[in-house]
């Protein structure tokens, strides 16, 4: 079944169910490695390369949400990321909000823009509702690609990081780097909490049987279109935090190209587990850092990495370590 | 009164025109990616790196054999179709059993590679492809409006290309076979036609039909490693408009929106990028399975 299905985040058997925060305890265990990582490296690497993993992390837990747990494949979620951080970065500068309440109208309008999308793309499933998503994004991408706030083939440059709550200024990579590595955190947490609250659960019973789940009362349209919903809110949160990192909003983040590579990370890392998605963003981005330099490879390498993990690696690294060691993580 | 509207037509025919153009491209290619997805269950994103393939050997036979537009229009269909078999062959075949998402992802993948390939190998800015002078004798020239003869001769080929297309699905016995094997593969397997062979032929077909597509276009669009890029989102939206149940719903909706595009290019110059998304939006929201689609 694991097999055949794209997702392959299962049930909870009965001596699995554990304690702290929902986590079985292998699931605690990794969460000690990554709090302590998300710690420690600032200290040893660069903060902009850390925060820029964060920021895709998040990025690829909140796509993960809806492939991983809902069964929905979304090709536009550039579309979130790249809005959230247009919008951020526009009122930063222009509207002079700090930080956080850019931050935070970022994943506004990553909401609202789920709503719409969302709306449109839960009346098909599987192949389709992936076209769907894909084409609204790209309707995304013309409409920034004209509209006049978005500075065109410009972007928004010069984004001001400002202070925080207007008290702590961010000028510092260092200072911004526990901002970002609280709001992924939270990110993380939040979707872990959704995952395992009743609504996820209602969440993974319309992934392994719809009518059923409709048969039993759920409006499973509803459950659909509310992870969509907070999916694409995380997408957006991601999105503007980047911008406020980079200073910069560009067209990249809104491209068709974005949504793919958002996909990349996650069968990386592995659909449906709960880490997959943030060492699946480690690994890309990293890649992509240090094959810079190779220019255009960096795509045929992309490639060649998407066609491998599809052929035979269809757990992803995540999904493998954690078959070795017979336990889900 | 009547000359104004003779002046509104002067400026409005060469856009719908060049409507018309793109929309017999889009049919090509949602037509070949109706014709595999029938068969294959399988959405190939590959299909815009294909039709630039299409262009790109129609550029290097010139190029580098010396073998003209005629040839190319024959010959870069028949090689890009036999890559694109041994692609089935050796990648897409593994993944039937699995779910359909796994083929986009792979076709996906595919893509990144292919247009990778070529960026590394041409540079992104585009290799000129003149159109053969022959052409010339096509030229439509009313008062208001000079009409190359090539673009006439996209729009007849593509017309005459998805017509033949048609005839040899549902006149022919191999189209017979071709239909049985898309409702039920194991039913007709079981009266001893080989069904994974028939899929080989199938994506070759498709691939093909796109690759057709990209060597009509080589003289139109400068030939460049984005040029299937642009168009196979706009085809996608083509196909959810259109639903992929049958071969001529997924003709006429590439050629009308082809035209609703270049009209909106007059009316609204602003909307005619996003325009087929918008009609994509209504059409989900009154007939979620397409115009011409089956559930």
């Amino acid at each position: 079944m694991a097999d055949t299905t794209i997702a392959v985040a299962a049930p909870l058997s009965a001596h699995e169910e554990a304690g702290f925060l929902g986590f079985t305890r292998a699931q605690a265990l990794a969460f000690g490695l990554l709090l302590a990582f998300v710690l420690v490296s600032p200290f040893f690497l660069y903060p902009v390369f850390l925060m820029k993993i964060l920021c895709f992390a998040l990025f690829a837990c909140a796509f993960n949400l809806l492939i991983g747990y809902v069964g929905l494949l979304s090709f536009g979620h550039a579309a979130f990321f790249g809005m959230g951080g247009y919008v951020t970065a526009h009122a930063a500068k222009v509207w002079g909000l700090t930080p956080e309440l850019a931050i935070l109208a970022g994943g506004v309008v990553g909401c609202v823009l789920g709503v719409g999308i969302g709306w449109l793309a839960i009346r098909r499933s599987g192949i389709y509702f992936a076209m769907i998503t894909l084409a609204a994004a790209q309707m995304v991408y013309f409409f920034c690609l004209q509209a006049p706030f978005t500075g065109g083939e410009d972007g928004i440059q010069q984004v001001p990081r400002g202070a925080l709550f207007g008290v702590i200024p961010l000028g510092a990579d260092f200072t911004l780097y526990w901002v970002v590595a609280v709001v992924f955190l939270a990110g993380f947490l939040l979707i872990h909490r959704i995952v395992h609250s009743p609504f996820g659960q209602v969440m993974k019973a319309v992934r392994e049987n719809e009518p059923r789940a409709t048969s039993l009362g759920y409006r499973t349209d509803d459950y659909k279109l509310m992870a969509f919903v907070l999916s694409g809110t995380l997408s957006g949160v991601a999105g503007g935090t980047k911008a406020l990192v980079f200073g910069i909003a560009t067209l990249t983040d809104v491209n068709w190209t974005m949504s793919g590579e958002v996909v990349l990370m996650t069968l990386v890392g592995g659909l449906g587990t709960v880490f997959g998605p943030v060492v699946g963003a480690a690994v890309i981005v990293t890649m992509q850092n240090y094959l810079a330099e190779f220019g255009a490879w960096v795509t045929v390498i992309q490639g060649v990495i998407f066609v491998a993990c599809v052929l035979a690696f269809r757990r992803g690294v995540v999904g493998e370590i954690g078959n070795l060691l017979k336990v889900r993580l | 009164m009547i000359e104004n509207l003779l002046f509104e037509l002067e400026m409005a025919a060469p856009q719908v025109i060049l409507g018309l153009v793109n929309g017999a491209f889009y049919a090509l290619l949602s037509l070949g990616l109706a014709i595999i997805f029938g068969m294959l269950n399988v959405i190939n994103f590959a299909h815009g790196a294909q039709f630039m393939m299409g262009a790109f050997v129609a550029w290097m036979l010139l190029a580098w054999a010396g073998i003209p537009y005629w040839g190319a229009l024959v010959l870069a269909p028949l090689l890009v179709g036999v890559f694109g078999m041994a692609v089935e062959r050796t990648m897409i075949a593994r993944l039937y059993k699995l779910d359909h998402l796994y083929g986009l992802l792979l076709t996906f993948g595919l893509a990144l590679i292919i247009e990778g390939v070529f960026r590394n190998g041409f540079g992104s800015s585009g290799l000129p492809y003149a159109p053969p002078p022959e052409f010339g004798a096509l030229d439509l020239d009313f008062d208001f409006l000079f009409l190359p003869g090539y673009r006439v001769w996209v729009v007849i080929a593509s017309a005459a290309m998805c017509l033949l297309t048609w005839l040899v699905i549902e006149k022919t016995k191999i189209g017979a076979y071709l239909r049985a094997a898309t409702e039920r593969p194991e039913l007709v397997q079981a009266f001893g036609i080989n069904v994974p062979r028939m899929m080989t032929l199938t994506y070759g077909a498709g691939v093909a039909l796109a690759a057709f597509a990209g060597v009509l276009a080589a003289p139109i669009y400068s030939v460049n490693p984005a040029m299937g890029a642009n168009f196979i989102i706009t085809v996608f939206a083509v196909v959810v408009i259109g639903g992929m149940g049958s071969i001529m719903g997924s003709v006429v909706t590439g050629f009308a929106l082809g035209l609703i595009e270049g009209m909106t290019r007059v009316i609204y110059p602003e909307a005619s990028a996003t325009v087929v998304f918008v009609i994509m939006a209504i059409v989900l929201l009154t007939r979620p399975a397409g115009l011409f689609g089956r559930g």
